[in-house]
């Protein structure tokens, strides 16, 4: 409980101010965002800050329903910044080595039968900035597993820039956040993985951005 | 005690003001009314967000100067990072353009303390040659010039150009018997009234195109309608809010239409080399934030210089 309240301070008053002010999001389509749980958000990963945008697309009343899966490994490293991942940010930590014939989505299944709104990065790793990654196909295994459950995928320009892997200096930028329409499933792993990856080069391909080279 | 005076010319100005919303929303309910079938949300859009614009400019204004110097620089800090999320920048200069954002809070300190001195060089000398050192002690020179211009040119227009309305709020009470703030509420208020008559008139009687290369809606008869509108704007409300005489007033509607003008295109100029639209959508119906301030970029120190020259 006390957590939460924790969490609810951190949002309002930090994170939010944060997002909105000294960033400043560009939103195109929000219309297409889930009202609510169960769904799945899937966006390309380039900054810490992915995360904190993401889930200032919320209002504060849907915080407890919205939930990141993260790398258990790199966000449960040590006990302080465990309990921060896991009650502050809310995250569902997911093994990203797994042990043959295990499912890494378990708790993400339970997690959406309750209802829950989950961020993913299909990437696995914020990777170098500005520079969309292939996604991994366990995106296509959650979305057959979870055939009814809407997958959303949204792109996100400009955070790589403001605060990139192994940067500690935030520069300001504008972030653009474009909505995209909910993927089905529709029975093929491969065909699905072909979609989704089209449905972020169409989104991504509506900015018109200037080079960051 | 909590002391709180205002000159009653200043709140009589923003009552026009606000009359001036009132009647433009109600002229745009009843063109809704009258003509059902026509889509009037983008002007109704532009028209909430004038009423959120001049409602908190008007607050400010009315209640601190610092308030008023705060929001200016909050106003610099949005068009400085719009501006440096629409151009190409480098990934090697990450840390120049934090210097960058930076030199807002300074240039505006030195609006709080009033020192004029260091005021109108800071920009123009001190981080003109700073940036490029901070640029060369990261040592990469592809792009060099391209990104050191650049940058500057952005630092120019959205902080140092945007700061000179701030200044006239420094400016002594005794020679204007409404203050800084009476310039200030005459600046923005004929910047923004201008625009939005070069506007109108166009939309009316606009035939002549002016720079279509550049801006294809702007026409001779927007640009002058406007010209003349603001001026006769001018000459009315000079004498109420600040020291010009009749000639000096018409004057300085004449340069604030002109100017105000010019800085419209300027931006458009940016856009159209980086091949998008708007600026932005941080205000809707309007754009973002630097389709509202270009103007404002150009008509500030030149209506600056132009008041300090003849009374400071």
């Amino acid at each position: 409980m006390f957590n939460r309240f924790l969490r609810w301070l951190f949002f309002g008053l930090i994170v939010r101010p944060f997002t909105l002010i000294i960033i400043g999001l560009n939103i195109r389509h929000t219309e297409r965002l889930p009202q609510k749980g169960p769904a799945i958000l899937v966006a390309n990963h380039n900054s810490h800050l992915d995360t904190l945008v993401l889930m200032s697309l919320f209002s504060l009343k849907q915080l407890p329903q919205i939930h990141p899966v993260a790398a258990a490994d790199y966000f449960l490293r040590n006990r302080l910044f465990a309990w921060f991942a896991l009650n502050i940010i809310g995250i569902i930590p997911l093994a990203r080595k797994v042990q043959a014939r295990t499912d890494p989505f378990v708790a993400a299944y339970t997690a959406l039968s309750q209802g829950q709104i989950l961020i993913l990065f299909p990437e696995g790793t914020r990777g170098q900035p500005e520079f969309m990654n292939h996604f991994k196909n366990g995106i296509a295994r959650l979305a057959k597993n979870c055939a009814d459950v809407p997958i959303i995928p949204i792109f996100l320009h400009g955070l790589g820039k403001s605060l990139p892997k192994g940067e500690t200096v935030l520069v300001p930028f504008f972030c653009d956040v474009f909505v995209g329409e909910a993927l089905q499933w529709e029975g093929d792993k491969k065909h699905y993985m072909q979609k989704l990856d089209a449905a972020m080069h169409e989104l991504a391909s509506e900015g018109n951005f200037a080079p960051w080279e | 005690m909590f002391e709180w005076e205002v000159k009653p010319t200043l709140l009589w100005a923003s009552a026009g003001v606000v009359l001036l919303l009132i009647i433009s929303t109600v002229i745009i309910a009843f063109l809704t009314h009258r003509y059902p079938k026509k889509n009037f949300s983008e002007l109704r859009a532009r028209l909430r967000s004038w009423w959120w614009m001049a409602g908190i400019f008007i607050l400010a204004m009315l209640i601190d100067k610092v308030i008023s110097l705060f929001l200016f620089g909050f106003l610099s800090f949005l068009a400085l990072k719009e501006y440096l999320s629409l151009i190409p920048t480098r990934r090697a200069d990450r840390r120049v353009l934090f210097w960058a954002y930076l030199a807002i809070l300074l240039q505006y300190y030195w609006v709080g303390i009033a020192w004029y001195g260091v005021f109108i060089i800071f920009i123009p000398v001190y981080m003109f040659l700073f940036l490029p050192i901070r640029m060369i002690l990261i040592g990469e020179t592809e792009g060099f010039l391209k990104a050191a211009g650049t940058l500057h040119w952005g630092l120019m227009t959205t902080v140092f150009c945007l700061s000179h309305a701030a200044y006239l709020l420094a400016l002594p009470d005794e020679v204007n018997p409404t203050g800084g703030a009476g310039l200030l509420l005459f600046l923005v208020f004929l910047t923004e009234f201008n625009d939005v008559l070069q506007y109108i008139w166009g939309k009316l009687l606009g035939q002549h195109k002016i720079i279509p290369k550049v801006s294809p809606n702007k026409t001779w008869e927007g640009f002058l309608g406007g010209l003349v509108t603001t001026t006769f704007m001018a000459v009315l409300l000079a004498p109420w809010l600040t020291p010009l005489n009749l000639w000096q007033s018409g004057f300085a509607g004449i340069l604030i239409a002109t100017a105000g003008f010019f800085g419209d295109v300027s931006i458009s100029a940016i856009k159209r080399d980086l091949g998008i639209k708007d600026s932005g959508n941080l205000l809707p119906g309007h754009g973002g934030i630097l389709d509202r301030v270009d103007s404002l970029t150009y008509t500030a120190p030149l209506f600056f210089h132009f008041i300090y020259y003849l009374h400071y």
